[in-house]
Formats: structure tokens, sequence, C-alpha cells
């Protein structure tokens, strides 16, 4: 046997975290899966086809910036404005995946890389939060990462299949199921008072940001703002 | 299959990609210092919170108020499904009463 330390930390990946990840994974695979089929029904609406819709929620398999480009899926098709859009909306995408470097670095680099294509919000909300109440094993994150994939995909499928049924979601609440996921994944990463600024400052810039800039600017400049703030204060001596 | 539409889903699926590794890939270029590592400590309070308030305070009054019973349902059960039904029946709820 090759032991060590360094060997025992790789292994930080098994089938046990994955099925984890999975389970506890699955309210927010119900949210996302209603607004998959949102999704389905409103591509429908435009001139993207039914197997560009399903391989376009195959391949990107990113809600937010999906509902924006069906705004722009207009003939004929202006290729470089779709992606220049796609990439802006998932910018936010950088910070979350810089937050799992120090945890995931002692992984294989395929499995890194393999995992990160199912790195959603929600996902990566659940695993940080199981990652501050203690799990070490970073294939929860591809668990719950798969779990949400398939949602998103088989409710678009659904969507574009059954038609009108759910055009409106504020009809039925379930605008709010998001923000819902959201906070509670706030109250299980809170991490006491140390988190006091982060938050206060995150969420304030983040409000004004949203009202001057469309898109999804003000996750990354009121994120990039909560996080700094909370380095400030540690250097101001606010450090606990 | 139009093939203008398949390019476009490509380079959307490539872009997001890169957005998704891309974060990843730079930090691990560098050897992190303790302030880097508190720094992204702090990501995730900030990005939720960067998530929540915008989407509660421009929603309506109602999604303010579920909001605010969503934090309670949370902190006393700390199970996002209880949380999700909560604040789906709430903004249900309030979007019935006869006022706003």
């Amino acid at each position: 046997m090759h032991g060590g330390t360094e060997e025992i930390a790789r292994s930080q990946f098994t089938a046990d975290g994955f099925v984890r990840g999975l389970r506890e994974s699955i309210p927010i695979a119900v949210a996302v899966f209603t607004y998959g089929v949102v999704f389905g029904v409103l591509a429908r609406q435009t001139p993207l086809g039914t197997i560009e819709t399903l391989l376009m929620s195959v391949t990107v398999f990113a809600a937010s910036a999906q509902f924006v480009v069906l705004d722009l899926w207009r003939t004929p098709l202006a290729v470089i404005p779709i992606v220049i859009t796609t990439v802006a909306v998932n910018l936010r995408h950088l910070l979350l995946s810089a937050a799992l470097e120090p945890w995931f670095s002692r992984l294989k680099r395929g499995r890194i890389y393999g995992t990160l294509f199912f790195l959603n919000d929600e996902s990566w909300g659940l695993t940080m939060r199981a990652h501050s109440d203690g799990e070490t094993d970073g294939a929860y994150l591809l668990g719950s990462g798969c779990l949400v994939f398939v949602a998103w995909v088989s409710a678009t499928g659904v969507g574009l299949t059954a038609g009108g049924l759910i055009s409106d979601p504020t009809r039925f609440g379930l605008d709010m199921a998001f923000a819902a996921v959201y906070i509670a994944l706030l109250v299980g990463v809170w991490d006491g008072r140390s988190d006091a600024v982060p938050v206060a400052v995150g969420g304030g810039v983040a409000l004004v940001a949203s009202m001057v800039l469309a898109g999804s600017w003000h996750i990354i400049i009121g994120g990039l703002a909560g996080s700094l703030a909370g380095v400030v204060r540690d250097e101001l001596g606010g450090h606990q | 299959m139009n093939a203008i539409g398949v390019l476009a889903i490509a380079g959307m699926a490539v872009g997001t990609y890169l957005t998704r590794i891309g974060g990843y890939w730079l930090v691990s270029r560098f050897e992190l210092t303790s302030r880097a590592r508190a720094w992204l400590e702090y990501v995730p309070a900030a990005v939720l919170a960067s998530l929540v308030v915008p989407e509660l305070t421009t929603g309506g009054p109602e999604k303010l108020v579920a909001g605010m019973g969503v934090l309670f349902v949370s902190y006393r059960w700390g199970n996002i499904l209880y949380s999700m039904l909560a604040g789906i029946g709430l903004v249900l709820v309030f979007r019935q009463l006869p006022f706003g």
C-alpha cells in the first residue's frame, strides 16, 4: 500500500459522497424541475427546435443564461451576441469555482474538471453548506450536480411536450422557490458573527447593483464586495 | 436541425464550461496566502446574500414578508424542502389577500 496522508486525502471522492450529495439535493432538484418545465414551455414559442432545446439543456445546463438567450433567438440568428450574453450571465461561476479550490485541490484533475461541468448555483450552495458542516467528500458536488442535471434536462423535455400548463410561474408562487432555497442555504453556511459583514455588504451592494445593471452582474459585484469586506474587517482587527 | 443554431449552442456550451472551470483554474495557479483563503471562505455567504436580497426586495412586499417567514423556517428546521414549501405557500397566501 502506498499510504501517506496525501493519498488518503486524494481518495476523498467516493460513491458514498456521491449518494449523499444526490439524496440531499432532492429539494433543490424539485425547484429546478419546475423551472425546467417553464423553460421548455417558453422555448416552444421561439424558433428554437425541440432537438436544439434539449441539446442546449444537456450541453449548456445553465438555467438563467438559457432563459435570457430565448429572447435573442430570432432569425437570422446572431451567434456572437448569444455566446457573449451567455458568458456574461454565467461569469458568477468564476467565483463559485474559485471558492471550491482550497477543498478540491487535493482531488485528481479529471475528477475536478469533470465535476465542475455540473457546477450550478444550488448544488454549489448546498455543497458549501455541507462542507461547513464537515463534509469532505468532493463527490458530494458531483452527486448533487448530476441530480440537478437530470431534473433540468427531463423537465425541459416535459415542458416541450406538455405545453402551456405553467407558463406563468408567479401564478403558483414558484418564483419564490429559488429565493427560499437560497435563504435556507444562507442560514446553513452562516458561521456566526464573522459572516455578518460579508452578508450585509454583499446583499446591500448586490441590491444597488441590480437596480443599475442588467443580467447577473449584481451577483458577482455583491459577492466580491461582501467577501472582500470580510477580509478588510479581519485586517482592521475584528478577527475572532 | 439548423447548423447556425447548433453552432450557437456549441458556443454557449464551451463558454459556460470555461466559466465553470475558470475560477478554479485561476486560483489553483497560485499558492494561496492565508488572506486569500479567508477571502474564499467569505464567498459563499456573500454570494448567497447577493442572490437573495435583490430577489426579495424587487418582487413586491409579499416576497419580502414571505422571505422573513422562510428565514424563520430555515433557522428552526434547517430543511430546504420545508423552506421551499413555506416560501411558495406564503407568497401564494399573500397574493390572495385583498390588499397589495
